[in-house]
């Protein structure tokens, strides 16, 4: 939070409290602000926010650890197939949401640990290629194990699947406060959303700065010195492939629960490599620019979309490029030119990060000696 | 008995396209320490480009026999592919050569996408009947086994350009350099050889191979889409780890070796698991071999340098 504030342009530096506030008024806002444009809006909030989730988990194998994980999206699937699995009429189960998303969680994270345990011993293009495989693997199981035991539905996927319950308040169905207020439900998947991403974020700013968060770095920067000063390397990369898988399947849960349905093609590469621009493009290493990474490449195609298909109709009276070409350009194009251009990312990962206490509030000693 | 021989021949012939593409793999490997993700779309654009030509070259020149006009088509997609593998190096990986290990990694990933793309706007999302300018229908069965014209072309072809190739890294002055670049940039350099063109040429020439085997890929199956460089790309990707990357003669063998497996195992893939899984798991056989050579044996079955940049 306070990274993000700084990162605020003028103000952040200027005055960092006020800017703080801006930051909780936006956060807390903003499904107000996108309902005047429409709740499909409300709705892409709600998306962002999972993305955000998904960013913030990868980051921590990417960013923290420096593993190019290509196959994220499979702990995605895992947690949500979980969820879909153990509360929908599909095995007529209908377990309570606080046992499902545990489980899916630590599904994900068992996954995490089956994939890492034998390939953290590749060096980082292999394992790219290694994790890669292995979210094509989960996507194909899921598309084909509907023979000759339906399992997963096959390409059809799940649907019909419990929506979050919250101390048996369903959150799908509008909030009624008196006779003329109601809340629709959008809003408050926003609320839940945001609670997931800011406990997500404390946790993870609190890893950053521990002993594991700073053997990660360690790790990141030179494997070999890290291990010679004791460093257990392949432990410290296991915890940091389960820990981000982990955040993956919660982030697949709640996903499966907001949309009601699952299906294999919301697992595809694409989606992966969407996860990994926005940390890219963010900076990786950095939570803020994380954050702000996956809200941007959330919202920009969107906002594409609805401007990009009327201007293409009104000057060439047809659509020439489709909303998903667009995302796919946008994305691979972001990917390139953030790695040319801006190699660190839209906010950069302090340089000093690792002892925060010297860079947030008050400048680094070095900072203040120029 | 019949199945298995169908099944090997088949298994060849698809091994011998994944050899061609994991020739450049390990090429641009060798050298650069590169996974060039774009390689494989390189060969999606290839059969895109031959389809393209062969399509104008109908229309325009119905004259022109069939020979020609494939042999046409096929210039035009290797010269094509030489200019964007080239452009390609230029752009997106000669400056971050210096760069952290990552940089460069999720460059190619990028501009992997970036092809894909852009031959869904130029293409669509359709698959595209590639014209079979050589014949597709098998001839006279030989012990039971049948085989195409075309699949005898492709053999052919890959066997010619492979011979070609390991003779060009061996033989020639380029190939020296080339091996010189790949031992020791540095070292190469203050021998005066200009590493950046040698590095381009590693790049031209394995993206004529892919354009070649894109165009085979495609007279094999009969389609071409913009997704199609996908799964290939991988595959021989998995060839060239199997084989030992950076390995010229390791990426032939581990081209053959995985086709092999690929088919003979889809073959079988029903029995071995009473019933369970059937040919449609048969893309999980590459990422299987490539998780076992990694963890048994990482320097591949031929390999024997750990390239481990510090």
């Amino acid at each position: 939070m306070n990274e993000l504030a700084l990162a605020i342009p003028w103000l952040g530096k200027r005055n960092p409290a006020a800017a703080r506030w801006v930051v909780l008024a936006l956060a807390l806002g903003a499904p107000l602000i996108a309902m005047l444009f429409g709740k499909t809006w409300v709705r892409i909030l709600d998306f962002a926010l999972l993305y955000v989730m998904l960013a913030i988990g990868l980051n921590l194998v990417v960013g923290f650890a420096g593993l190019l994980d290509l196959g994220y999206i499979a702990f995605y699937a895992v947690g949500a197939y979980t969820f879909a699995f153990l509360a929908s009429p599909h095995f007529e189960l209908h377990l309570p949401f606080w046992l499902v998303l545990p489980l899916g969680a630590v599904f994900a994270a068992l996954a995490g640990i089956i994939l890492g345990l034998p390939t953290l011993r590749l060096r980082g293009d292999y394992l790219a290629i290694v994790t890669l495989g292995f979210g094509e693997i989960v996507r194909i199981f899921l598309n084909n194990l509907n023979h000759p035991i339906n399992i997963t539905n096959g390409p059809q996927g799940i649907n019909m699947i419990d929506p979050l319950v919250l101390f048996g308040w369903d959150i799908s169905r509008p909030l009624k406060i008196g006779d003329d207020i109601t809340i629709n439900s959008l809003f408050l998947y926003y609320y839940v959303f945001l609670a997931f991403v800011v406990l997500s974020i404390i946790l993870v700013q609190r890893l950053q700065i521990s002993r594991v968060g700073r053997a990660w770095a360690a790790i990141r920067d030179d494997e070999l010195a890290a291990k010679a000063i004791g460093i257990n390397t392949r432990n410290m990369k296991l915890l940091a492939f389960s820990l981000g898988a982990t955040f993956g399947g919660v982030a697949g849960g709640l996903f499966a629960a907001f949309q009601g349905f699952v299906s294999p093609e919301s697992f595809s590469l694409m989606e992966s490599i969407a996860v990994l621009t926005m940390v890219v493009f963010g900076g990786m290493g950095n939570l803020a620019g994380v954050v702000v990474g996956a809200l941007a490449l959330t919202a920009l195609p969107e906002i594409l979309r609805h401007v990009a298909v009327p201007v293409q109709q009104a000057v060439f009276n047809q659509v020439i490029l489709d909303p998903e070409v667009l995302r796919m350009l946008l994305l691979s194009l972001a990917m390139i030119f953030m790695m040319l251009l801006r190699p660190a990312g839209l906010i950069p990962a302090h340089s000093r990060y690792s002892r925060p206490e010297l860079v947030v509030g008050k400048p680094a000693p070095a900072e203040a000696a120029k | 008995m019949e199945t298995l021989l169908q099944q090997t021949v088949n298994g060849l012939v698809v091994g011998s396209v994944y050899a061609l593409v994991a020739l450049g793999y390990t090429m641009v490997y060798g050298i650069l320490g590169l996974i060039n993700f774009a390689h494989g779309d390189i060969l999606m654009v290839g059969a895109l480009v031959a389809l393209e030509a062969i399509r104008l070259l109908q229309i325009h020149a119905p004259e022109l026999g069939l020979v020609p006009t494939l042999l046409a088509g096929l210039s035009i997609s290797v010269v094509v592919c030489m200019i964007l593998g080239y452009t390609i190096e230029r752009t997106a990986y000669r400056r971050l050569r210096n760069a952290p290990r990552l940089a460069p990694l999720i460059t190619a990933i990028g501009v992997s996408f970036l092809l894909q793309t852009l031959a869904m706007i130029i293409w669509g999302r359709n698959y595209h009947t590639f014209p079979q300018l050589v014949s597709t229908t098998p001839l006279e069965p030989v012990a039971g086994v049948f085989i195409t014209p075309v699949q005898i072309v492709i053999l052919g072809v890959s066997a010619v350009l492979m011979v070609a190739l390991v003779l060009l890294v061996n033989k020639t002055r380029l190939g020296r350099a080339m091996r010189a670049t790949a031992e020791n940039h540095k070292v190469a350099s203050l021998m005066g050889v200009d590493t950046n063109k040698i590095i381009a040429a590693t790049f031209i020439i394995g993206s004529a191979l892919a354009a070649v085997a894109g165009v085979m890929y495609s007279s094999n199956y009969g389609i071409a889409h913009y997704a199609m460089g996908f799964m290939p790309g991988l595959k021989a990707f998995t060839a060239a780890v199997l084989g030992g990357i950076g390995n010229l003669g390791g990426a032939m063998l581990g081209g053959l070796l995985l086709g092999l497996v690929e088919s003979i195992g889809a073959g079988y893939i029903e029995d071995m698991s009473f019933g369970f899984l059937n040919s449609s798991y048969q893309d999980i056989f590459a990422f299987i071999i490539l998780g076992i050579v990694l963890i048994f044996r990482p320097t591949g079955l031929l390999g024997e340098r750990v390239a481990d940049r510090a």
